[in-house]
């Protein structure tokens, strides 16, 4: 493990930091915090972009420190091309996003609190990239469903944030179960705990009898966090948040986490016919499904997010094609997606705050009132587009250059990803146009262009996605190839760039751009056919959840209501029923029943006869009418005990068997006239049946077993001891009386505490009685003031 | 042997010549302690103002000499005192091991928490009438059973126990608390009985009650005695204590009644004395036995923790569904127990402790929460969040901690648990252990989601100002237990550690039995 670096441990920090500072700096400077707060994103940003030569020079940084060494966990961080264009994003979009929630939550209450939630994910969000070890990868990443639980349901007042935020909690922590068993299971069939470790025994993940379980298992919390279909309806319930939580956690990093995890596994995993077939097929129907569903929103924020939910599926299916330029297009996609997605949404939230809708059919030549925010708007539209110049662009010739084979799968996912293309070209040019161009249509506010703190944002990230195109040769060199090398696992150069070549991707762009132009133009009717099918299938994952919630709390009120009838007789009676399981099942399974005694010849009459009286008592107790007559019948048989114990020479138990039995039969027979009871026993015969049948298992597994211990030879060196040294050295004449104050003396002092609490409870029965008020004193209490009694 | 004077005797056939050495006196001091504290808290009984001064000291005393017993069994390991300096297996020896010290120093923080938030929430009726003795026997009980290294010991103190618990249990009077006590006595007795009619099968088996004696019998005598039912039975018993499936009922029917305090007391100690029993009897004294029934544990634990979840989820009253949590976490030990690798006892050991901690502080946090939002009930209560925002925070830290979830301790044992499943290729119990971390997320964040966000229903009858002011003494109590699960969910190393080093002493008995018996030669 490499050295301990200060420097990298405060990054990881400064967000945790940030959290705690940030709301007693918004107490103090109100929105303008911003600026504030900025810095500590921003720095992180700039400590990472120190990496970049090193890691775009082929090394990777590691470093880090035991974190458990018991359990061989390290808190160790492993920073390659893939980890560190991620945390650049993670930290320079949310260097943006700070800046553009003091503009948005200006004024609000909780300003504060919503910074604490930003900078715990962003700190979330960094160390799952950077992690090295299994383990702090899945804490961190259930850190980020956490914080992005709480900011889900900011607005807490509302059901449908609580909704969405306990439904994004739910999705998302089935996921991370699924992924931290996975990760188990990786480290039963390789050994190691590291993923720097793991990306080189490829052939031994490949060739493990385990591979499948680990990979559906894996990609179970893959899907499940970057909402792949049929995980994918929590995302769009997520836009409840406010709008920087969805451009940040939402669109540009969380969502990703899958993605990130499925580019991390590629060297390991990939490479099979399991890893090309199901990522491809789960991508391009969430591809297909998200831009379909997008087509038919009308909410700006929700036609975003089915768009990302598209996007993610874009990523997830060019990650898992496996061929050669197909990895670099998911890279490249998922670098222009993280800067026109950002943008848009926090567009989407300038028009919302600054017009008051963001329904985009009462939406309207807003091009002159917001004119930066249309500029940023329409580049950002260009890139999602796939549009020249910006980096959307290369990205789409990448993708093509990746699907674009001479065989019939090949062919048809690029149809799918045509289709796919075309569909979110059309929602993208939709926001970018509709409420920008246009007659200006009254909206609920007069809109102004939002204020610096809120276009600074989405301005810088159109400005990168053009600046990164016509940059490409050295925007590749530092971070597409660096970040492609270390998906696919072995070095590759990036080289798509600005310059046409005419070939066939060129010619499936034009097909996407005519395809796209023409869905555009009937949009509307596009929009009413979706929405007719959705309404004739008329279930979908979303309602689905619903049913399986309100289905799981009815089956455990079913079950509970089986499990815990709150009736005493029947918990007295299935604990019987244990017991009596207990006794005989090991008993018959293990052969440990016993030989049956032989008679005993030398009984004596009177033994015999006592025997009798018991077994008398019994019947008694059976054939009773009533219940006083069952009680005393039950003395007979304890007296009849206590009298064997008084024949065969234990004269200290049969006098206290006397004297139990006596007190019971006293007790029992005072308690039952008390309780108004019926005078005698009304259960059916069935019942009685059952009941009689769990007795006398009891009574036999208890007997049966007695038999057997006593068949093994009794080593009587206890009591041996006991009395050999029960006169010479503790000077007691009766072995029974030694036993108790002095041998086992500690066992009577417990029993003496015993005795002492049973007297504090039964007084405390006796004396307090319900709903008094604080320091009343019963009226039997000796210490009550007379006035207080009657 | 029938020598008439004394003087003629060599006390060294029976006895240790030697006085025990005083540092060898901590293994009986929490026991002594508590009951020195009780009894005179019991004499002060009707000076009510004196009482949670004295306890709270007393308790601070107790964890004092925890603390310098686990230091001991650390530095040095196990150590043996024998009552009345009979030679063992004569006289009733208290042994130490890391198990031991461990759960008894975790008892002792949760017992000092419950002490200090019982200043507040027990009034002065229930302090006169015992709350302070009865919470100091309680522990006098628990320590003892922690401690002691004979099953008959164990059974008394599991009686003390058993007895103070009832006594902190109808405290009050309640018509519920009267209904619940009377199902819960009723069904531990039973259990206890059998835990003392197995005892008298062991002692007619074995002639010996002390651990190390019967550790070093029971290979001779496991050629011919049936000791298969007397584990069953043991089984049974323990399982009982522990509220495990299917004969959990005591448990939901009686935990919700008494006070708060005393429900999170019993939510964090009482059930883990069973699997401490467990641990204890079946792990240590009949591994084999324990192998053997290896499946059956396993079928009970995935039993235990799925239900438990599942009555949880069904619950509208958060303490009816806290209670119903403890049994789920039940079955996560038990699911280690069944394991009985040193990894599975090392991730129950863990889970114990966690839960001792998280449980009590739930209970303590749900019965904040139900104050401050005017009602138990899931329907009715709401709004905790806006006003009580630290209390909210403070309870998503324990119930996600109670899930499983990092960055808090649950995260550990339950990794640990899993691994441990996954190892022996027990995929279903795997399988089980995150299928119950799953629901309990559901469960906690519904909880959550609606008596802590939402806000309060506008037709609620008005909240009572002065039941808004959450005592200093509850933000303490309930504050260390919230600070411990966090610290060790971050730094978990000490803990992880003490487990693996506890778990292995119970596969590894030698250095267990040379503390009692010094000349024996390990098996």
């Amino acid at each position: 493990m490499a050295a301990l670096d200060g420097m990298t441990i405060i990054a990881l920090g400064l967000p945790f930091i940030a959290a705690l500072v940030a709301p007693a700096l918004v107490r103090r400077l109100g929105h303008n915090a911003a600026w504030v707060l900025a810095l500590f994103p921003f720095f992180v940003f700039v400590r990472f972009l120190e990496f970049l030569p090193e890691v775009s020079a082929g090394s990777a940084i590691t470093g880090g420190f035991q974190w458990v060494p018991s359990y061989n966990v390290s808190f160790s961080w492993f920073i390659d091309g893939l980890s560190l264009i991620f945390a650049l994003l993670i930290s320079g979009i949310g260097t943006l996003i700070v800046f553009y929630t003091g503009g948005y939550l200006k004024g609000h209450a909780q300003l504060g609190r919503f910074y604490s939630f930003i900078f715990l994910f962003m700190g979330a969000m960094l160390g799952l990239v950077i992690s090295d070890s299994f383990l702090m990868l899945f804490v961190y990443w259930e850190l980020t469903s956490i914080t992005s639980f709480l900011l889900i349901g900011f607005d807490h007042g509302r059901e449908a944030s609580r909704r969405s935020a306990l439904q994004a909690l739910v999705v998302t922590g089935l996921g991370g179960l699924s992924l931290m068993a996975g990760l188990l299971v990786v480290w039963n069939i390789t050994g190691v705990t590291q993923l720097s470790l793991l990306v080189n025994l490829g052939d031994e993940v490949r060739a493990s009898p385990f591979y499948l379980m680990a990979l559906i298992l894996l990609l179970g919390g893959a899907f499940t966090k970057s909402a792949q279909f049929p995980f994918h309806f929590w995302l769009p319930n997520a836009m409840e948040a406010p709008t920087p939580v969805s451009a940040y956690l939402h669109s540009a990093t969380m969502v990703k986490a899958g993605v990130y995890l499925v580019m991390r596994m590629n060297p390991a995993f990939g490479d099979t016919v399991a890893w090309e077939t199901i990522l491809p097929v789960f991508g391009g129907t969430t591809l297909i499904v998200g831009s379909l569903l997008a087509i038919r929103q009308t909410d700006l924020k929700l036609m975003l997010a089915y768009t990302t939910v598209s996007s993610l599926g874009l990523m997830v299916m060019m990650t898992g094609f496996g061929s050669e330029h197909a990895a670099a297009a998911g890279v490249l996609y998922l670098i222009a997606h993280s800067m026109f997605k950002g943008a848009f949404f926090m567009l989407a939230g300038n028009i919302d705050h600054e017009a008051g809708t963001r329904d985009i059919t009462k939406l309207g030549g807003l091009r002159k009132l917001m004119p930066i925010s249309f500029l940023a708007a329409m580049a950002a539209a260009f890139s999602m587009g796939g549009l020249p110049p910006f980096f959307g662009f290369l990205s789409k010739e990448e993708i093509y250059y990746g699907l674009w084979h001479a065989d019939p799968w090949s062919i048809f996912m690029t149809v799918v990803a045509i289709v796919g293309n075309g569909l979110m070209f059309v929602v993208g040019f939709a926001i970018a146009i509709k409420p920008f161009l246009g007659r200006e249509v009254k909206t609920p506010k007069h809109a102004h262009e939002a204020p610096l703190l809120m276009w600074i944002g989405p301005a810088t990230l159109a400005t990168g996605g053009l600046l990164a195109a016509v940059f490409s040769p050295i925007f590749h060199q530092y971070v597409s190839s660096p970040m492609v090398s270390a998906v696919s696992g072995e070095a590759e150069e990036v080289t798509i760039s600005l310059v046409p070549h005419i070939g066939m991707p060129l010619l499936l762009s034009l097909v996407t751009i005519v395809f796209a132009v023409l869905v555009y133009l009937k949009v509307d009717s596009a929009r009413s056919a979706i929405a007719a099918t959705l309404t004739a299938i008329g279930w979908g994952p979303d309602k689905g959840f619903d049913q399986f919630v309100s289905g799981m709390v009815r089956l455990s009120r079913r079950v509970t209501k089986i499990a815990q009838p709150g009736q005493l007789d029947i918990y007295m009676t299935v604990t019987f029923a244990a017991v009596a399981v207990t006794l005989l099942a090991p008993m018959i399974i293990f052969d440990e029943l016993p030989a049956m005694p032989a008679w005993p010849a030398d009984a004596e009459i009177h033994e015999l006869a006592v025997i009798l009286i018991a077994f008398i008592g019994l019947g008694a107790v059976i054939a009773a009418k009533d219940r006083l007559t069952a009680i005393v019948s039950l003395g007979i048989q304890g007296f009849a005990v206590a009298l064997i114990f008084m024949l065969f020479g234990a004269p200290d138990l049969s006098f206290t068997q006397f004297m139990v039995e006596t007190l019971s039969v006293v007790i029992l027979a005072l308690v039952m006239t008390r309780l108004r009871l019926t005078l005698s026993d009304h259960r059916p015969t069935g019942q009685k049946i059952g009941d009689a049948t769990v007795a006398i298992a009891c009574g036999a597994g208890f007997m049966l077993y007695l038999l057997a211990v006593t068949e093994v030879p009794f080593r009587s060196y206890l009591s041996d001891f006991f009395i050999a040294y029960s006169k010479v050295i503790a000077h007691g004449a009766n072995v029974v009386n030694v036993i108790i104050v002095d041998f086992r003396g500690t066992d009577t002092l417990g029993e003496i505490a015993v005795v002492m609490v049973t007297g504090l409870a039964i007084l405390s029965l006796i004396r307090v009685r319900p709903g008094w008020k604080p320091g009343m004193l019963a009226e039997n209490d000796p210490d009550a003031p007379t006035e207080e009694k009657k | 042997m029938a020598a008439t004077s004394s003087h003629s005797v060599d006390l060294s056939q029976a006895m240790n010549v030697d006085p025990t050495p005083l540092a060898d006196w901590l293994v009986v001091m929490p026991v002594v302690w508590c009951l020195l504290a009780g009894a005179i808290l019991l004499m002060l009984r009707k000076r009510t103002e004196l009482q949670a001064s004295i306890g709270i000291v007393a308790l601070v005393g107790l964890c004092l000499l925890d603390a310098a017993l686990l230091w001991r069994v650390l530095e040095e390991g196990p150590f043996t005192m024998v009552m009345g300096r009979w030679l063992p297996p004569f006289g009733i020896a208290f042994t130490v091991d890391l198990l031991g010290a461990f759960f008894t120093m975790t008892s002792g923080l949760v017992a000092l928490a419950a002490g200090i938030f019982g200043r507040d929430d027990v009034d002065s009726t229930g302090r006169r009438y015992g709350f302070y003795p009865f919470l100091l026997l309680l522990m006098a009980g628990v320590s003892g059973a922690f401690l002691t290294g004979d099953v008959f010991n164990l059974y008394v103190w599991f009686e003390v126990l058993l007895i103070s618990s009832f006594g902190l249990l109808v405290l009050g009077s309640e018509r519920e608390q009267i209904d619940g006590a009377t199902k819960y006595a009723f069904l531990n007795l039973v259990g206890t009985t059998l835990f003392l009619v197995a005892t008298g099968y062991l002692y007619g088996l074995f002639g010996t009650l002390n651990m190390a004696d019967i550790l070093i019998k029971a290979p001779e005598l496991r050629q011919t005695a049936p000791l298969m039912t007397l584990v069953c039975l043991y089984l049974l018993a323990f399982a009982m204590k522990a509220a495990a499936f299917p004969v959990n009922f005591w448990l939901p029917a009686s935990y919700h009644t008494p006070k708060l305090v005393v429900s999170g007391l019993f939510g964090g100690l009482l059930t883990k004395i069973g699997i401490y029993a467990l641990l204890r009897v079946l792990v240590m004294l009949f591994p084999i036995e324990r192998a053997e029934l290896g499946w059956v544990i396993a079928v009970l634990a995935a039993g235990t923790m799925l239900l438990g979840v599942l009555g949880a989820l069904a619950q509208n009253d958060t303490r009816r569904a806290v209670g119903f949590l403890v049994i789920s976490g039940i079955g996560m030990m038990l699911a280690g127990i069944a394991l009985g690798s040193p990894s599975g006892l090392a991730g129950a050991i863990l889970y114990a402790a966690h839960s001792m901690v998280v449980m009590t502080a739930i209970y303590f946090a749900a019965g904040i929460g139900g104050r401050v939002s005017g009602s138990f009930l899931l329907s009715r209560s709401g709004g905790i969040y806006p006003s009580h925002l630290v209390l909210a925070f403070a309870t998503l830290a324990l119930f996600l901690s109670m899930a499983g979830l990092p960055p808090f301790s649950g995260l550990w044992p339950k990794v640990m648990l899993v691994k441990a499943a996954l190892d022996v290729g027990e995929w279903w119990l795997a399988g089980a252990i995150l299928v119950t971390g799953f629901l309990t997320t559901i469960t906690v964040g519904r909880i959550w989601a609606l008596a802590y966000w939402k806000p309060r229903a506008a037709d609620a009858e008005p909240l009572d100002p002065a039941s808004q002011k959450v005592p200093m003494t509850s933000v303490i109590g309930l504050g260390m237990l919230t600070v411990l699960t966090v610290v060790f969910g971050l730094w978990p190393e000490p803990l992880i550690a003490i487990s693996q080093d506890a778990a292995r002493g119970l596969i590894d008995t030698s250095s267990f039995v040379l503390s009692v018996f010094p000349g024996e030669v390990p098996q």
